[in-house]
């Protein structure tokens, strides 16, 4: 047995690597995730730091299921033509842009039903270890049953993972999602056991 | 993959994300504990990625312009395991690194070092059915940064890895032996365990070593995770 290896920063230059769209690289993954079916959704927010600040260098990482429920990669029951998977570096505002389909709802392995919802890692300069938290939506009433939702204590916390109804616009369903690093209002971060 | 795959112990020699010396950490480490919960089939299962299609000019960053890159060619090479030390094999490696004179192409660097037009500095492979990987690259230099008066970023690597699931996912730095400014360092310091610390340190290996030709540095990584079954295809 051997722990894994440590985690240290992305720093602020990953993007002609990572991210590459500005330097013309060809990209392994896009902050796009395309889908025969479902409704087409478009999550746009910004990340802020403790002083309110937003991050400039920030890259996130999303993974979540087709719109039934079913994810890619897994052993069971895999949707082998949708990736699940997108990428998206924050801008001068520190606002990121998400173009998916809304994710169907799967079982955790106690076979309790979850609410649709987003996975994300959040990497940036100044961050060490790389943080995981969920994007749940405010228009689905499961939100209300999901056991990951329940085991934040403070109820007034888990406001923190759930992106509301934006204006729509280009075909798009709109949710705004911040993410705040630290301080006031900060984000639900979990770590998976 | 089950919850059972992964062991309880896998934090150890984690760095903590409040590490006062280094000081983009003061505003951006959150201020309270993470929540624990069980891992579900979302975070136990992997990604899919479009990389099937790669060359042999992704993994060889001196090959990727018209004319050979300045600097001190090197081969990078290791082996990815999982926790139970078995190899992962199959698993995306991605990396970029400074060139030969410290700088990167990224626009934010402001570095006062040349560029190098033959040098891009992005590199990427898939490990192999034993869990090697193999990168040919140049030595990259150390660079000024601002987190206190006269701090120098010792030579490093970015690697950023994706094992058999999103738990198993891991961006971390590679450096080189015998570097007077690891000690200097506190994002390597950021590793409060000197043997865990120094396994981000890479070894001069010369089994790996063309004569004639480049230095080869050994960097083998190991992935959160512990498959109990055999490799997967
Ligand atoms: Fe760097």
């Amino acid at each position: 047995m051997k722990n894994a290896t440590p985690s240290q920063t992305i720093g602020p230059f990953f993007a002609y690597s990572l991210t590459s769209t500005k330097y013309g690289r060809r990209l392994l993954a896009s902050n796009r995730i395309d889908s025969v079916s479902g409704t087409q959704i478009r999550v746009k927010g910004q990340v802020f730091d403790g002083d309110g600040e937003p991050v400039p260098d920030a890259m996130l990482e999303i993974w979540q299921a087709d719109p039934e429920g079913r994810l890619a990669g897994a052993n069971d029951g895999a949707n082998i033509k949708f990736t699940g998977f997108a990428r998206a570096a924050t801008d001068q505002d520190g606002t990121f842009i998400f173009e998916t389909v809304k994710p169907g709802r799967f079982h955790t392995s106690n076979d309790i039903l979850q609410a649709p919802h987003i996975s994300v890692i959040v990497f940036a300069r100044g961050i060490l270890t790389h943080l995981h938290t969920r994007i749940y939506f405010a228009d689905e009433t499961s939100n209300d049953n999901d056991p990951i939702l329940a085991a934040i204590e403070d109820p007034n916390r888990r406001v923190t993972l759930i992106a509301v109804p934006d204006s729509d616009g280009n075909g798009y369903t709109n949710y705004r999602f911040n993410i705040r690093l630290q301080g006031e209002e900060e984000t639900v971060f979990f770590q998976w056991s | 993959m089950t919850a059972d795959n992964y062991p309880p112990d896998n934090a150890a020699g984690q760095p903590d994300n409040a590490a006062p010396t280094y000081r983009s950490t003061q505003k951006r480490a959150p201020s309270i504990p993470p929540v624990v919960v069980p891992a579900t089939l979302g975070e136990l299962s992997k990604p899919l990625f479009g990389h099937n299609n790669l060359t042999e000019n992704d993994s060889d960053l001196t090959r990727q312009h018209n004319a050979k890159p300045q600097g001190e060619r090197i081969i990078v090479a290791g082996r990815l395991l999982d926790e139970g030390l078995r190899p992962a094999s199959g698993h995306l490696i991605e990396i970029w690194q400074t060139n030969a004179a410290g700088r990167y192409i990224h626009a934010a660097d402001q570095h006062d070092a040349p560029l190098d037009p033959n040098f891009t500095g992005a590199g990427r492979t898939v490990t192999d059915a034993d869990g090697w990987y193999r990168f040919t690259t140049v030595k990259p230099g150390a660079y000024p940064w601002g987190n206190h008066t006269n701090a120098w970023r010792p030579a490093h690597i970015h690697f950023s890895l994706f094992g058999p699931s999103f738990l198993s996912r891991l961006v971390t730095q590679m450096y080189f032996p015998a570097d007077p400014l690891l000690a200097l360092d506190p994002i390597l310091q950021s590793v409060a365990d000197a043997t865990e610390r120094a396994r981000l340190i890479s070894i001069l290996d010369f089994d790996l070593t063309q004569p004639g030709w480049a230095l080869g540095y050994r960097f083998d990584i190991t992935l959160r995770g512990n498959n109990q079954t055999p490799t997967e295809s």
